[in-house]
């Protein structure tokens, strides 16, 4: 375990030197103490290195992630995990808004709620979120699944494409072009995956699927493997 | 961008530290505005006087004599007591327009920064670091403050363009974000015979809060109507005489973030403002919700932590 100050010793070194970590490096697992709400701590990192935050941070916290597990034990600003590729990412805490904004893959699990614009432009990204979200969450999402235990806010899924929404609780309102679907089986499968491994406890019948009626954007079903 | 602190103290026996955890908490935030930065902070005051908080670009030749000069046109005892830029005057309480209009006179360059029983504001053009010890802001003591740090994106870069602002006795405002209707509703308020100096938006979202409680709204209640009202993007932090509230426009895309302990109520821009505070890491942290107005109060008349929305 490499335990770095960030405090003491600085932003640019803690993320300079993780992201130096190559796929055969020997220090695995990193903690970075006093992290004091600074921005843009762990990001950019392309290893399968595990870093845990002990505290909570601010803006863009494990942003473009590759690879590596970032754990916050705390809560995070906004941004966090924007732009994901893969890896995983668990904030203890709650997150505020745009969390996993345009992310292309990996796992972004949220113990807490997360606020306004969870998941919006997610191109691929899963993101579960074991509280509540805010409003316009899921706007323009492409792909992807979004999955929250709680309840959603106003104008769920405004002008989606084609990620799923799966949410346990409440909505307050979709948004424009955003249905709620029928729950197959396949997208069970989808769900109790996600839920397991993201550490929630909630049985995948309890939920309601939402996704694009598709009248809002050129969708053509001859092209469907494309999306 | 703009930074926003807060501090509502619960329990008093923090007052002494007021000043000096606020501008930890304003320092911070450079970051978010480094072109200006001020503070309002409700401190002491006496049974019967009126305080006003003046500034001068002339500040040695406009303050010299100034109590003196000031109480013979308003025939009363006026002291006055200068740090930096600014002075504080205390003057009979009730007699705030004839002094307004007699500072025009006799003072012609001095700006009313804020008046009230308790109210102070200390504003000015500069790093938050340089505006704190040019006013020494960490020495201050009082039941709650409220400071800002300004990056200008509405209106010119100058002190009178700098927040918190006051439009009516012991209330004042700061804001992040910019309102998009405040040319019509300046002419509106000034029509209905509210004061506002400049050509600031959040001066008017401040007057705008002034006129509902004027016409007999709480603070909640204008607040609340400011939703309606108001167009733009707003995280706005309000403070009373006894009094300290949060709203966010339905967007809410300003940021905030709001602490509660025993001891006190905090909001800051970011987590980052709020690290220092004592029992910080034991605080109930939580972002404020969007279109919802959150209200304290040293009146015990009311719940000490109320959700007025």
């Amino acid at each position: 375990m490499q335990t770095y100050d960030l405090e003491a010793d600085g932003l640019r070194g803690m993320n300079s030197i993780l992201q130096a970590q190559s796929g055969e490096t020997n220090q695995t697992s990193w903690e970075i103490v006093n992290p004091k709400g600074s921005h843009a701590i762990a990001v950019g990192l392309d290893a399968p290195i595990e870093v845990t935050v002990k505290g909570s941070t601010g803006y863009y916290c494990a942003g473009m992630n590759q690879q590596a597990t970032v754990h916050v034990v705390g809560s995070v600003g906004p941004g966090v995990a924007e732009n994901m590729m893969s890896g995983t990412v668990i904030i203890d805490g709650d997150a505020s808004q745009y969390a996993g904004a345009t992310g292309h893959g990996g796992l972004l699990v949220i113990k807490g709620n997360a606020s306004s614009r969870c998941g919006i432009s997610m191109k691929g990204i899963d993101i579960v979120v074991h509280g509540n979200i805010g409003h316009m969450s899921a706007f323009m999402a492409q792909a992807g699944n979004l999955v929250v235990c709680g309840d959603a806010g106003d104008a769920l899924g405004d002008s989606l494409y084609e990620a799923r929404l799966f949410v346990r609780g409440s909505v307050k309102s979709l948004g424009a072009d955003c249905v709620e679907k029928e729950m197959r089986h396949e997208h069970l499968e989808i769900l109790a995956d996600l839920l397991e491994r993201a550490g929630a406890d909630a049985k995948p019948e309890e939920f309601k699927r939402y996704g694009s009626a598709r009248q809002l954007y050129n969708f053509d079903v001859d092209n469907a493997a494309a999306y | 961008m703009c930074g926003i602190v807060g501090l509502f103290l619960k329990d008093q026996s923090l007052a002494p530290e007021l000043g000096n955890m606020l501008t930890d908490m304003l320092i911070t935030m450079t970051d978010r505005g480094p072109d200006s930065a001020g503070i309002a902070i409700y401190g002491d005051g006496a049974q019967g006087k009126t305080k006003i908080t003046l500034q001068s670009p002339n500040a040695e030749s406009d303050f010299a004599n100034l109590a003196e000069d000031l109480g013979k046109s308003l025939g009363a005892t006026v002291t006055q007591n200068d740090i930096s830029t600014h002075t504080v005057l205390e003057i009979p309480a009730g007699q705030f327009e004839a002094a307004r209009d007699a500072l025009a006179e006799i003072r012609p360059d001095v700006r009313i920064m804020s008046r009230g029983d308790t109210l102070e504001i200390y504003k000015e053009v500069g790093l938050p670091k340089d505006v704190a010890e040019r006013f020494n802001l960490s020495g201050m003591t009082g039941t709650h403050g409220i400071g800002h740090t300004r990056m200008a994106t509405e209106s010119a870069v100058t002190t009178m363009g700098a927040h918190p602002f006051n439009t009516g006795s012991d209330q004042c405002l700061v804001h992040n974000g910019s309102l998009s209707n405040h040319n019509s509703l300046r002419r509106k308020l000034r029509r209905e015979g509210v004061v506002i100096q400049t050509e600031n938006d959040t001066e008017v979202g401040a007057a705008y809060l002034t006129w509902k409680m004027m016409n007999g709204a709480s603070l909640g209640e204008a607040l609340e109507s400011s939703l309606d009202d108001l167009d733009g993007f707003f995280t706005f932090v309000v403070g009373t005489k006894d009094g300290f509230g949060v709203v966010r426009d339905p967007i809410a895309c300003k940021p905030a973030v709001m602490a509660e302990t025993d001891q006190y109520v905090a909001f800051g821009s970011e987590y980052r403002a709020l690290v220092n505070l004592p029992g910080i890491e034991d605080a109930r942290v939580w972002e404020p919700e969007p279109a919802t107005v959150y209200f304290w109060t040293h009146n015990d008349s009311t719940t000490p932590s109320q959700k007025a929305a």
